[in-house]
């Protein structure tokens, strides 16, 4: 039987740095020691595996996920959709994604999130789903509004979804944020700008997707996410004492 | 001109924000919401090996409490098998190995239960101490911290183990080991990582 192979490296220099002054939160949370690089072992290149029996089959509806029967979450209505690909250009089949985000007033709904704005009675905020045998994976939900943070006195953060992949592995596992074409809060944001190249930010800004909109039903953005590659043979330096 | 390598570029990581259980563990966030929460339930009813219990804190730069932490666990079975397709089968029915775990909002205490890993294979044929793979992710944090967690009553696999011998100062491999204890007679590790500071936990880059 075939052992999973090991991982490209991380490209750290692409990646946001633990420690971005401007980013106020990572000044006090951010390592200050070298990372110790380490080649893969068996803890590294395996991870848990979901299904279909793990999650319900409206979670990835966050327009109804929450509401009460007969009603549905306020805002402007979104197709988020995509493709989950490794940096071989493989689809990544049957992997969890889980999404969060505010409102379309920007309040989440979360017992630490005192903003003005209001609840909305019918949005939780949170859904997940598994990508199909293409990687594909789509959620319906309301595009989310800008809200204030504290980091400088007058800070916003631009209208964003949070999206946790997992992959195959441990060390694919990624939380990142995606952003709407055309918001103008986008290069303003500390959050944003902790990643130093402008080519890294353009990969998290979703683009508006009008071949996906439904007609007299939601707009649609497109948002595709690249995990890690895996090498594709096992190398001399073995893996495993096998 | 060469040909072009034509490889993909990973997706930058973005930090999970203050607001990371809405997403990952609403119930904490204060409403309800999935029929099941994920990655509560490690090791299941039927996995073979001691049952523990791990505590601790994730300690900032300050010296403060970080109380908005989600921490990620992924660990092999007590025979030293992870739960992953190449080995399915062959480990106990309802074994994961996969948990995740957020900090009390008033102490940032944290901890889970499961059952305690056996030794793991590492490369070149060589063992690897008992451990497990943990993952930090928070407001702040910009890219997930990926750390280890081994066991202090494996002081001798502990001394063999090529990951912590891989950490050239002696001095911060005991930042990888939890402390073994007791609590109304089941064990209790003890396991705080330090984001900073002169307790600095050991992040790796995998």
């Amino acid at each position: 039987m075939t052992k999973p192979g090991e991982f490209y490296q991380r490209d750290r220099a692409w990646h946001p740095p633990a420690h971005v002054p401007d980013y106020k939160t990572s000044v006090a949370r951010s390592p200050r020691q070298a990372l110790i690089s380490l080649e893969n072992t068996v803890s590294e290149i395996t991870g848990p595996v979901f299904g279909h029996t793990d999650i319900g089959a409206d979670d990835n509806d966050l327009i109804h996920n929450y509401a009460q029967t007969g009603q549905s979450a306020i805002g402007e209505r979104i197709l988020l959709h995509g493709r989950i690909f490794d940096e071989n250009s493989r689809p990544l089949p049957n992997t969890l994604v889980e999404i969060w985000q505010a409102n379309a007033g920007g309040r989440y709904r979360h017992k630490k999130d005192t903003y003005l704005a209001p609840i909305d009675p019918n949005f939780g905020g949170c859904g997940r789903t598994l990508t199909d045998d293409n990687g594909y994976y789509y959620f319906r939900t309301v595009k989310p509004g800008a809200y204030p943070w504290r980091n400088w006195v007058n800070s916003w953060r631009p209208a964003h979804i949070h999206m946790s992949i997992f992959g195959t592995a441990f060390a694919q596992r990624l939380i990142t944020q995606l952003y709407f074409e055309g918001d103008p809060l986008i290069h303003k944001c500390p959050i944003v700008n902790t990643i130093p190249d402008p080519a890294a930010i353009d990969r998290l800004i979703a683009p508006l997707d009008m071949n996906a909109a439904i007609p007299f039903d939601c707009l649609a953005y497109r948002f595709d996410v690249v995990l890690r590659g895996r090498r594709s043979t096992l190398f001399e330096n073995r893996l495993e004492g096998n | 001109m060469v040909q072009k390598l034509d490889y993909l570029k990973e997706t930058p990581s973005q930090t999970a924000g203050p607001y990371v259980h809405i997403g990952l563990a609403p119930g904490a966030a204060g409403f309800d919401i999935y029929d099941q929460e994920l990655g509560w339930d490690i090791a299941g009813p039927n996995a073979a090996g001691e049952r523990i219990r791990v505590e601790g804190r994730v300690i900032d730069g300050t010296g403060s409490p970080v109380k908005d932490v989600l921490i990620e666990v992924w660990q092999a079975n007590a025979a030293g098998i992870h739960a992953h397709p190449e080995h399915a089968g062959e480990v106990e029915d309802g074994f994961r190995g996969w948990g995740r775990v957020i900090t009390d909002f008033e102490t940032g205490e944290w901890g889970f239960d499961t059952v305690k890993p056996g030794p793991v294979p590492g490369r070149n044929g060589a063992t690897q101490a008992p451990h497990l793979n943990l993952w930090i992710v928070a407001r702040g944090i910009n890219i997930g911290l990926n750390t280890r967690l081994y066991f202090s009553d494996e002081s001798e696999a502990n001394a063999a183990d090529p990951v912590l011998n891989l950490i050239e100062w002696e001095n911060r491999r005991a930042t990888l080991v939890a402390v073994r204890g007791e609590r109304e007679g089941k064990t209790l590790y003890r396991f705080d990582i330090h984001l900073q500071g002169p307790q600095e936990t050991v992040f790796f880059d995998i």
